[in-house]
C-alpha cells in the first residue's frame, strides 16, 4: 500500500514534544514519526528515542583496507624493480611506513565519509512532506503511514497546537 | 565569552546567505582583477613550459627557489585551516562557530595552490605523471618508494581529499538552507542534489556533530604527517648538511601552525570587512584566537632558537656557516631580520594588549606581518642552504628569481584570494547550522546579579545527562 507523509509545523520545542506524545498515544510507532529541525538540539530535547548507528566501525575498516592497499603497493613496486641502494634491503620499511600510514589513513577517512552519509541514509531521493520553514527555525514533525491512518496523525500533530496547515506528501 | 546577541534562523540566513544568493556590488572587479593576476601567472608558467627552465633563476647549486620556498609557505598556511577547526571542534570550543568553515575551505584553496609550484618547478608538469605514479607496466620502470619525492604526493593528496571531503560533509546541512532558500530552479535544482536530500531528522544531526569529531581526530594526524614529510625533503636531502636536523619536523609544523592560524584571524578580518559579518565574528573571536597565537607563536620560536642551538652548539662547520650566510650576509641578512622581526618581536608583544586583540584591523596587520615573515623564513631555508659552497661544489653562484617566478608565486596569492571569493559565492563562509546551534545551545542564566549566556555542550547523549541527575 501507497506511504502517504504529513507534516506538522511548530514554533515551540515543548509543542513538537508533545506532538511526539500524542502521536506515541494515538499508537504511532518509533519509525513512523520523525522531527524535522534546521538546527542539531540536544539529543531527547523532543523526547525523541536515541538514534543509533554503527559509524565508529566504518574508520576502522577503511584504515585496514589503506594499510593493506598500501602494504601491496609498497612491497610490490620494491619487489617489481629491486634496485639495490648503498647495500641495504630491498624492501625498505621506514619509507614505506609512512606510505602505508598515508594509506591507512586516507582509507579511514574515506570509509568514514562514506559511512556518514550511509549512516545519514542519504541521499534520500524521496523527500516526503517537507517544509522551508524548517531551515528558518520552525520545528516540524512528520508522519509517514498508510493512506488510512493519515488522519489519525493529523489529529494528533493539531492537538499540539500546529502553525499553520499540515503539509501533506507522498514518500 | 561574554559578549551575547540571541539572533533568529531567519536573521541568520538573511545575514549569511545575502552574499551567496546576491551579488556584491565589490565582488566583479574583485573577481575580474585577481582573474586577470592568474592569468598572467599562468601565462609566465606556458612562457616557461615554452622557453625551459632556463627563464628562471634556477641554476647551479640553486636549484630549488621561489618556488619550492612558495610550496613550503601554502603547506603552512593550509595547516593551520583544518588544525584550527580540528583542534577547536575537539575541545568544543564555543568561539569556533564562525571560524571553521572559511578555516577549512582556506586548507582546500591553500593545497592547491601549495601543488601548483612543484609541478611547475619540475618543467615538464606532465611527466610528474610518471614520477609520481610511473606504474608503466610496458617498460618496467617502477616509482622508488624510498625517495620523498613520492612521500611528498601521498601525504599532500591524502590531506587534500580529507579536508575536501571533510568541507563536503559540513557543508550539507547549509547546502539544504541554500536548497530551500534559491529563488531560481537551476540553482535550486544544483543545491537540492548537492544537500543528498538533506532534511534534518535527529538521525541526521547526530551524524554531523559526529561527523565533525571523528573527521577532525583523522585528519589531525594528516595533518601532523604532511609538514613533518615536507620537512624530511629537506632533512633525508644528502647533499645539504645544514638541513640534517632531527628538529625539522616539529619546526616545520609549529611554523605552519603560526603562519596559517595568522592566516585565519586574517582572513576573519577580511570577512568582517567584506562581507559585514561583524555581528558573527566579534571583538571575542579576535581575542580568542590571539591569545591563541601568542602560545603557538612563542612555541614556534622557542623551536626557532632551539634549531640554532643544536646549529652552534655542535660546531659543525658546515652548521656555523649555513648560520653565518642566514643572518649575517647579504643578502640574506636583512632579510633574516625583517623575518624575525615580523613574524615574532613586533607581533606578539602587542598581541599582549586587549586593545591590539580585540581589534580587527590590527589583529589583520600583525597577523599580515607573521606571513611576510613566515615566507621569508621559508625563503631563508631554502636558498641559503644551497648557495653556501660545500666541498664537492664545482658550481657556485647565487640566486636570483626572475620576473617569471614572481609572476607564478604572485598567481598563487591571487588563486587562493580567488578561490575564496569564488566559494563564498555559491556557498556561505560561516557554517549557518553551527551558528543557530550556538543560539539554540545557549541560554542566559542568573549567576548572582549577573545574566551571562551558558551553553549545553554539545554531543553528549541525553542519557549522560540523566545519569549524572
Amino acid at each position: 500500500m501507497a506511504k502517504r507523509s504529513v507534516l506538522g509545523l511548530y514554533t515551540e520545542e515543548d509543542s513538537a514534544a508533545d506532538a511526539l506524545d500524542n502521536l506515541r498515544e494515538a499508537g504511532f510507532e518509533e519509525g513512523e514519526y520523525e522531527i524535522l529541525t534546521g538546527v542539531p538540539y540536544p539529543e531527547g530535547t523532543f523526547g525523541e528515542a536515541e538514534p543509533e548507528h554503527k559509524l565508529y566501525r566504518w574508520p576502522l575498516i577503511g584504515a585496514i583496507c589503506g594499510f593493506t592497499i598500501a602494504l601491496l603497493i609498497t612491497a610490490g613496486t620494491e619487489l617489481a624493480y629491486p634496485l639495490i641502494t648503498g647495500g641495504k634491503p630491498i624492501l625498505s620499511i621506514p619509507a614505506m611506513a609512512i606510505i602505508m600510514y598515508e594509506g591507512s589513513m586516507l582509507g579511514a577517512i574515506l570509509f568514514t565519509i562514506i559511512g556518514i552519509i550511509f549512516e545519514s541514509r542519504l541521499p534520500r531521493i524521496f523527500m516526503g512532506a517537507y517544509s522551508e520553514k524548517i531551515t528558518e527555525g520552525h520545528i516540524g514533525v512528520t508522519v509517514t503511514t498508510d493512506e488510512t491512518r493519515t488522519d489519525a496523525a493529523e489529529t494528533a500533530l493539531n492537538k499540539a497546537g500546529i502553525d499553520g496547515e499540515i503539509i501533506r506528501g507522498w514518500e | 565569552m561574554q559578549e551575547h546577541e540571541q539572533l533568529s534562523h531567519k536573521q541568520i540566513n538573511e545575514d549569511l546567505l545575502k552574499d551567496v544568493l546576491t551579488v556584491p556590488k565589490w565582488w566583479l572587479p574583485a573577481v575580474a582583477f585577481l582573474g586577470l593576476v592568474v592569468v598572467t601567472g599562468l601565462c609566465a608558467f606556458f612562457y616557461m613550459v615554452y622557453h625551459g627552465l632556463g627563464v628562471t633563476g634556477l641554476n647551479r647549486p640553486v636549484m630549488w627557489g621561489f618556488f619550492i620556498a612558495n610550496f613550503v609557505f601554502w603547506i603552512g598556511i593550509s595547516h593551520a585551516g583544518i588544525m584550527i577547526s580540528a583542534i577547536l571542534r575537539l575541545t568544543q570550543a564555543e568561539w569556533r562557530r564562525p571560524i571553521t568553515r572559511a578555516a577549512e575551505v582556506m586548507t582546500v584553496f591553500s593545497l592547491i595552490a601549495a601543488l601548483h609550484t612543484p609541478l611547475m618547478h619540475v618543467g615538464r608538469p606532465w611527466r610528474v605523471l610518471y614520477w609520481i605514479f610511473p606504474y608503466d607496466f610496458s617498460r618496467g620502470i617502477w616509482p622508488n618508494v624510498r625517495s620523498p619525492f613520492v612521500w611528498d604526493p601521498s601525504a599532500v593528496g591524502t590531506y587534500l581529499i580529507a579536508s575536501s571531503l571533510f568541507v563536503f560533509i559540513c557543508l550539507i546541512p547549509d547546502l539544504a538552507i541554500l536548497r530551500d532558500r534559491a529563488k531560481k530552479p537551476i540553482v535550486k535544482k544544483i543545491y537540492a542534489q548537492l544537500a543528498l536530500g538533506f532534511l534534518g531528522t535527529p538521525r541526521q544531526w547526530k551524524l554531523q556533530i559526529i561527523a565533525g569529531i571523528l573527521l577532525s581526530a583523522l585528519v589531525l594526524p594528516v595533518f601532523v604527517s604532511v609538514h613533518s614529510i615536507v620537512s624530511w625533503d629537506f632533512a633525508v636531502l644528502i647533499g645539504v648538511e645544514g638541513w640534517h636536523s632531527t628538529i625539522f619536523a616539529p619546526y616545520f609544523i609549529i611554523g605552519a601552525i603560526h603562519s596559517g592560524v595568522s592566516a585565519v584571524a586574517m582572513l576573519m578580518a577580511l570577512s568582517v570587512w567584506l562581507y559585514g559579518l561583524d555581528k558573527y565574528i566579534k571583538p571575542d573571536h579576535f581575542d580568542a584566537i590571539a591569545r591563541l597565537l601568542i602560545i603557538v607563536a612563542t612555541t614556534w620560536f622557542f623551536f626557532f632558537f632551539l634549531e640554532w642551538v643544536y646549529a652552534l652548539y655542535t660546531l659543525d662547520s658546515p652548521d656555523i656557516a649555513l648560520r653565518e650566510l642566514q643572518a649575517l650576509q647579504w643578502p640574506y641578512g636583512p632579510l633574516f631580520a625583517i623575518f624575525v622581526i615580523t613574524s615574532f618581536v613586533i607581533p606578539v608583544p602587542l598581541w599582549l594588549f586587549k586593545r591590539v586583540r580585540r581589534s580587527a584591523v590590527l589583529m589583520f596587520w600583525t597577523t599580515i606581518l607573521v606571513n611576510i615573515g613566515m615566507w621569508l623564513e621559508r625563503f631563508l631555508i631554502v636558498i641559503p642552504g644551497l648557495v653556501r659552497r660545500t666541498h664537492m661544489t664545482f658550481d657556485w653562484g647565487t640566486y636570483h628569481p626572475s620576473i617569471i617566478e614572481i609572476l607564478i608565486v604572485v598567481e598563487t596569492f591571487a588563486f587562493v584570494c580567488l578561490g575564496m571569493l569564488l566559494f563564498a559565492k555559491v556557498l556561505p563562509l560561516i557554517p549557518l547550522f553551527d551558528i543557530k546551534e550556538g543560539m539554540v545551545n545557549r541560554r542566559l542564566i542568573k549567576v548572582g546579579r549577573r545574566v551571562v549566556p551558558a551553553t549545553i555542550r554539545e554531543g553528549l547523549p541525553h542519557h549522560y545527562y540523566e545519569k549524572k541527575h
